[in-house]
């Protein structure tokens, strides 16, 4: 008898204990680091809104996010470009593409007086590929009258740790030059012809900041809280256009978005777009295994595209214009669970 | 063991037989331990050769004679990260071996209680110090400092040598190589300490009474004697030398050549993985970056092999006590 006491306490215990973390649904995630302060943000604030689930996101990197989500060992994976084809063929089930945001990547420099460059892609693309190496070079000055160029070394910097960073700078010189396309390409990490490599945003414009007539790339995001000097780029209609969370909009505004969302937005032709930008993708199935789960991540991705898209800019995330974001609202709807 | 069958109420034949059950068990827990460090050993080599997979069968030895390493048309060899690797490790030994045990030697022969014990705290606060920090100092204080100060006298005095030729960045193989001198200075002198201390009195007070000078003492009956350990204080260094990540990633300039200058940039073998294993995105990008964590062990296991067999002709049979 007095056993059995135990047995009944010890069991209804079992159950008190275990209520709470019945309730409290985990949904997982990893992948890309660019979006993370954004996510993160977003998972706090659904948090307060809906207390029965709970989002764990893991920012291991674009590769890690693809790979998981290949392997399911996630419910939603992330990722700064677009999975390859082959990558998609590995799927077990159609994987979707919900871009989320976008970020643009901005050229710095350490120039004594920090005038305000002008520059366009092909000369970009010949600065990194190490053929102009001068700051007095003719190319520079062309675009630049008026401004007085040192006869110093051009010290290239890039990022020597892959990013998406790197991915959209090189899909954008990809996209200018021939010769960089055929020789480099594009990538998270690419075999750079020149220049030293530095790890992470504040690695490059670390480097930057230290050597007198270096020039490296780094995030719209962190050249803006600190306030590092942004080149003007030319873009696909000719017009130089400084980088803003504005003049990212209006290359997202502008650029062409395929079907299945994996699109490439560097050098779009509107007159204000900035052409140096990129877009970073939530990696979903469209047959969610776990239907309980499944509710719960639509109905957090209809919040993120109705209330977590404002919150985007003043992280300096650009928001999606209204007409996509539409789209992807008809795309979320397609999620079956 | 021995403890807990004591305290049991036994006859004492049996408590015999007890004892000799727990030595065998203690023996065998013992084996168990010491076995378990080579079976470690084993399946991280097994498991970077099956993560790696793809990437030995498509390049081969090709994967290590290659300097061209390119993920966006997936060519990968590993040639200019080995390099750095040797060449980081081994700058970073040349500075750090003498500063060693020049300190070990002033800290067990020469320093008053007083001082030692100051010394030897800091020289442990050093070991303690983060690797990401020592890079973040690397960043910002060293490289500054090397590139307007160090860099610029070596290149005037020494630029004869091809070594001290290029332009200077600051970034560089030479940087990497000072920061891991830095990193390993604990290690070998905490070593060297113990090995100096274990030194026998005798021997000092025997040099002492042949009329041998401070000078001479260490040098014949301390370090003469202690020559085996010490060089094995500095295999120790030499191994964390070549794994040494975070902080050399920040300050040897990320790119993958072989240059005859100390001034250019480099990479390691442990930089690379670090750098890109999270954004590698394709499955001969992983593979390859698997390979590279496979021959940074074959590297550590060829290496230490090549330090035992040169101590072996060094030290000779006569030292083999030690």
């Amino acid at each position: 008898m007095k056993m059995k006491d135990l047995i009944i306490a010890a069991v209804s215990g079992l159950m008190i204990w275990q209520a709470p973390c019945e309730a409290q649904m985990l949904i997982n995630g990893a992948g890309a680091t660019f979006p993370y302060p954004l996510y993160s943000k977003w998972f706090d604030e659904y948090a307060k809104i809906d207390p029965s689930v709970r989002f764990n996101y893991q920012s291991i990197g674009s590769g890690g996010g693809q790979e998981q989500i290949l392997s399911q060992t996630v419910d939603f994976g992330a990722s700064d470009g677009p999975m390859s084809d082959e990558n998609l063929a590995k799927a077990p089930g159609k994987l979707l593409h919900i871009p989320t945001v976008a970020g643009a990547v901005v050229v710095t420099y350490n120039l004594t007086g920090a005038p305000s460059l002008k520059l366009d892609g092909a000369l970009l693309a010949e600065i990194f590929l190490g053929k102009v190496t001068r700051w007095n070079d003719a190319k520079i000055a062309a675009l630049n009258p008026g401004i007085k160029l040192p006869r110093t070394d051009v010290i290239v910097v890039h990022r020597a740790d892959g990013s998406g960073t790197s991915y959209i700078f090189t899909d954008f010189l990809s996209d200018v030059s021939k010769e960089w396309k055929k020789g480099v390409g594009r990538n998270t990490s690419v075999k750079w012809p020149t220049g030293l490599g530095a790890k992470g945003n504040e690695g490059v414009a670390g480097q930057v900041k230290q050597l007198p007539g270096a020039i490296g790339y780094v995030e719209l995001a962190y050249a803006h809280q600190n306030k590092l000097p942004v080149a003007e780029i030319k873009n696909a209609s000719g017009n130089f256009i400084r980088p803003s969370l504005e003049s990212v909009t209006e290359a997202l505004a502008s650029a062409k978005v395929p079907e299945d969302f994996r699109f490439s937005m560097v050098n779009p032709p509107g007159a204000k777009a900035y052409p140096i930008a990129g877009a970073t993708w939530l990696l979903v199935y469209q047959e969610q295994k776990n239907p309980a789960k499944g509710k719960k991540l639509v109905e957090f991705l209809n919040w993120a595209f109705s209330k977590g898209e404002a919150m985007a800019a003043a992280l300096d995330y650009a928001p999606l214009p209204a007409e996509l974001q539409a789209r992807i609202a008809e795309e979320i709807k397609s999620i079956k669970y | 063991m021995n403890a807990v069958a004591e305290k049991l109420p036994l006859a004492r034949a049996r408590r015999f037989a007890r004892g000799a059950l727990a030595d065998r068990l203690f023996k065998g827990l013992a084996w168990l331990m010491a076995v378990s460090v080579f079976v470690l050993i084993l399946l991280i080599g097994y498991e970077l050769a099956h993560g790696s997979n793809l990437a030995l069968r498509k390049f081969g030895w090709h994967f290590l004679i290659s300097s061209d390493w390119d993920p966006v048309n997936e060519q990968f060899g590993a040639l200019p990260f080995i390099f750095g690797t040797l060449v980081s490790s081994l700058v970073a030994l040349l500075i750090a071996v003498p500063l060693s045990i020049a300190t070990a030697v002033f800290l067990t022969e020469i320093a008053p209680n007083w001082v030692r014990q100051i010394l030897t705290t800091f020289i442990e606060l050093l070991a303690a110090v983060p690797s990401v920090i020592l890079g973040l100092w690397g960043i910002f204080v060293m490289v500054p400092w090397l590139r307007e100060n160090l860099f610029p006298w070596l290149r005037q005095w020494l630029g004869f040598l091809p070594l001290f030729r290029g332009p200077i960045y600051g970034v560089s193989l030479l940087a990497g190589g000072i920061i891991i001198a830095v990193m390993i200075l604990p290690i070998i002198t905490s070593v060297s300490r113990e090995i100096l201390r274990s030194v026998p009195g005798l021997q000092r007070e025997a040099a002492y009474a042949l009329g041998a000078t401070r000078w001479e003492v260490t040098r014949i009956a301390v370090l003469s004697y202690a020559k085996k350990g010490l060089f094995g204080a500095m295999i120790l260094g030499l191994g964390r030398a070549l794994g040494e990540t975070m902080a050399v990633l920040m300050v040897i300039g990320n790119r993958p050549q072989i240059v005859a200058s100390l001034f250019a940039p480099g990479a390691t073998l442990a930089t690379a993985v670090a750098n890109e294993f999270t954004e590698a995105t394709t499955d001969i990008y992983l593979n390859a970056l698997f390979e590279i964590g496979l021959v940074l062990l074959g590297v550590t296991v060829l290496v230490n092999g090549l330090a035992q067999l040169l101590l072996k002709a060094v030290a000779g049979p006569a030292n083999a006590q030690q």
